[in-house]
């Protein structure tokens, strides 16, 4: 995994709230056997029409949205299935951080071990993100900020171990593999 | 197997680990890349049902399966069991079924186990007291490794149901009701406790529906204490334990509910008797009214507009009478053999509206053989409804069951996402009795008029 330290980028917005992981990648697209190429079925059933053609409306269409690596959304983002290839797919776009009030939980967990950055952020500042779509943030993650135009810096909760392996670009697993021994220990006992 | 600590969240220990052919095959492509093995292949199963055929001649009769990617994803995982040594209840297995079906079906489901799925529904298995919860692939690829998981310690939440369900009023309806008040992301973050008479009096199906749809508000676990019901219900399944070792875990198993004054972090009352048979009118869970209701007038954002919209409905109107073009029963809340007992007493000499299809998908090969034993597959062919194999089939349509765009269907199903149930499709979640009421009038019924 690429480490994650710093991320200065332009912002795309999905203003709805509760958008689920059938929305961010649909099920017809799950039958793959790989992780890679999902980008191109992000958001499939608003990206494009029934003939398979671009919307022009849809905001990933649009040229703005070129080189984006923030997607800001409404509250809850990420409910629904565990599908993995929901957060790979926003990855494979090129988006590195999403940013809302909420994120479900499963899509939260896929995500830090993927190295796409969960950004939880209060009513205010996620109101101020979704009424300036294209603004330029800042997101640091060994001080868990967020950087706004203004200057101004929220803060952002992000779990103490994810963030070091976030950080140092190592994955979850070496750190279970590396307890071997006192899980064959408990093993033994139960 | 260790505590959490401010720098490192604990490290949890599964009991049983659930697995199939879309969630897996990437985890088994890293254990290959790391030159890792499956570390305890006798805590691993493995079973075909997201994206598998439900045609008989297909699963069967050595037909082609219609989805080329599909019929790859399954020629995968049985590859990949092969070579990992893990034991594949395979398409044509009598043992075959959901994932979350044939774990309590089998005995495997068990008070106080840890068990995960690569699927978000694993919270169905909190039914029999377990801690049951949905996982990414990657975290597939962590258990087979490993048999463990890194997890923070959630937040609990008691939803207490007092009160006697009415008539016609059925487990899905106590969900869908608590789904409509928690809303889908009031149980983030949470594990659901669900506790009181109401709940005590639910046969096991019952509270697999229930426990099922806890991620449809947004917590990734739910349970029940166990108690007689529970282990009634496991004393003859083929792989609970016997003898002996039965009554150790008899024992065990006992000592788990909850103390009578635990504390939880939140607490959510309902009252059982004002439930009425609930359905969807929207593009998510939570977005339900009583099926004597109406479509709400507004709603609190710009999701409203964009659900009405979808669904083509008109808000003011009520929901009953409806038109409906698809009757689903199926799926990994509402495909038990109690399920479709429940939808045949509707059905049985009576015939499906015309111009409706009616799937029934049994949720695994042993419901579809002890409903044959009792003659429900009679009644829905009877009907004029189509009786399959088993499999998640329209749920999620994956293996090419699917709801054709625009068309609305009543779901026994847990999701009514845009698309879920196929491109343009519009999903109305409903019981098992709702969902064949509809179907036999054509339209959204409320099916206390047809029992
Ligand atoms: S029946 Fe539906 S919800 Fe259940 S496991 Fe299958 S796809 Fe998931």
């Amino acid at each position: 995994m690429e480490p994650f330290t710093t991320l200065t980028s332009r912002t795309v917005v999905l203003a709805a709230t509760n958008i689920d992981t059938d929305q961010i990648i649909p099920a017809r697209f799950l039958t793959t056997t790989t992780r890679a190429g999902l980008g191109k079925h992000l958001f499939a059933d608003w990206r494009y029409d029934e003939r398979g053609a671009p919307r022009p409306d849809f905001v990933l269409n649009r040229s703005e949205s070129a080189g984006c690596r923030i997607l800001v959304a409404g509250r809850n983002f990420g409910c629904g299935s565990s599908r993995e290839h929901a957060p790979w797919a926003l990855l494979d776009h090129g988006f590195r951080a999403v940013v809302s009030t909420g994120i479900a939980d499963i899509f939260r967990s896929n995500s830090l071990k993927n190295g796409l950055l969960p950004v939880i952020v209060d009513e205010a500042t996620s109101g101020w993100l979704l009424a300036h779509p294209g603004a330029e943030l800042t997101v640091d993650l060994a001080s868990g900020t967020l950087s706004l135009p203004g200057g101004a810096r929220v803060s952002f909760p992000i779990e103490a171990f994810a963030r070091h392996c976030l950080l140092n670009g190592v994955d979850e697993l070496g750190y279970l593999l590396s307890r071997s021994s006192e899980i064959e220990a408990y093993e033994r006992r139960a | 197997m260790a505590a959490e600590t401010a720098a490192t969240p604990a490290v949890l220990h599964v009991d049983l680990h659930l697995i199939h052919e879309v969630t897996s095959p990437q985890a088994f492509a890293l254990l290959r890349e790391r030159g890792l093995s499956v570390r305890r292949p006798d805590l691993t199963l493995a079973t075909m049902d997201h994206s598998t055929p439900t045609r008989t001649a297909q699963v069967f009769g050595g037909a082609p399966i219609t989805i080329e990617s599909a019929a790859r994803q399954i020629r995968e995982l049985e590859a990949n069991c092969a070579q990992f040594g893990v034991e594949l209840l395979g398409l044509t297995s009598e043992q075959r079924g959901i994932v979350h079906v044939i774990g309590p079906e089998l005995g495997l489901t068990q008070p106080g186990k840890t068990i995960v799925c690569g699927d978000s529904h694993t919270s169905t298995h909190g039914a029999m007291g377990a801690l049951a919860f949905g996982i990414g692939t990657t975290e597939v690829a962590h258990v087979l490794a490993t048999q463990c998981l890194l997890q923070r310690k959630p937040r609990t939440l008691a939803v207490e149901v007092d009160g006697t369900l009415q008539a016609g009023v059925t487990a899905k309806d106590l969900i869908l009701a608590i789904i409509g008040r928690l809303g889908v992301a009031g149980g983030t973050g949470h594990v659901i406790e669900y506790r009181g008479a109401t709940i005590r009096a639910l046969d096991m199906d019952e509270r697999m529906t229930v426990c099922n749809r806890s991620i449809e508000a947004g917590a990734r676990a739910g349970m029940i204490a166990p108690d007689d019901i529970t282990y009634a219900y496991l004393a003859t399944r083929p792989r609970a334990p016997k003898g002996a070792a039965w009554e150790r875990a008899l024992a065990g198993w006992r000592s788990l509910p909850t103390d009578p004054d635990a504390r939880f972090d939140r607490k959510l009352h309902l009252t059982a008797g004002t439930i009425e048979p609930m359905i969807t009118w929207g593009t998510n869970p939570g977005m339900v009214v009583p099926v004597t209701g109406t479509i709400p007038l507004a709603g609190p954002d710009a999701a409203f507009a964009r659900a009405v919209g979808y669904m083509g409905l008109e808000p003011g109107a009520p929901i009953r009478g409806q038109p409906v073009n698809v009757v689903f029963i199926g799926s990994c809340t509402n495909a038990r053999l109690s399920d479709l007992r429940s939808a045949a007493r509707v059905l049985r000499g009576r015939r499906i509206a015309r111009g409706l299809t009616m799937l029934v998908v049994p949720g695994s090969q042993q419901v579809k053989r002890q409903a044959e034993a009792e003659g429900l597959d009679r009644v829905f062919l009877e009907a004029g409804a189509e009786w399959r194999e088993s499999g998640c089939s329209m749920c999620l349509g994956m293996n090419g069951d699917t709801v054709p765009r625009g068309e609305y269907a009543v779901s026994t199903s847990n999701r009514n996402f845009e698309g879920r149930q196929g491109v343009g499709a519009r999903t109305l979640l409903a019981s098992p009795l709702t969902a064949a009421a509809s179907a036999v009038r054509g339209r959204v019924t409320d099916p206390r008029e047809l029992l």
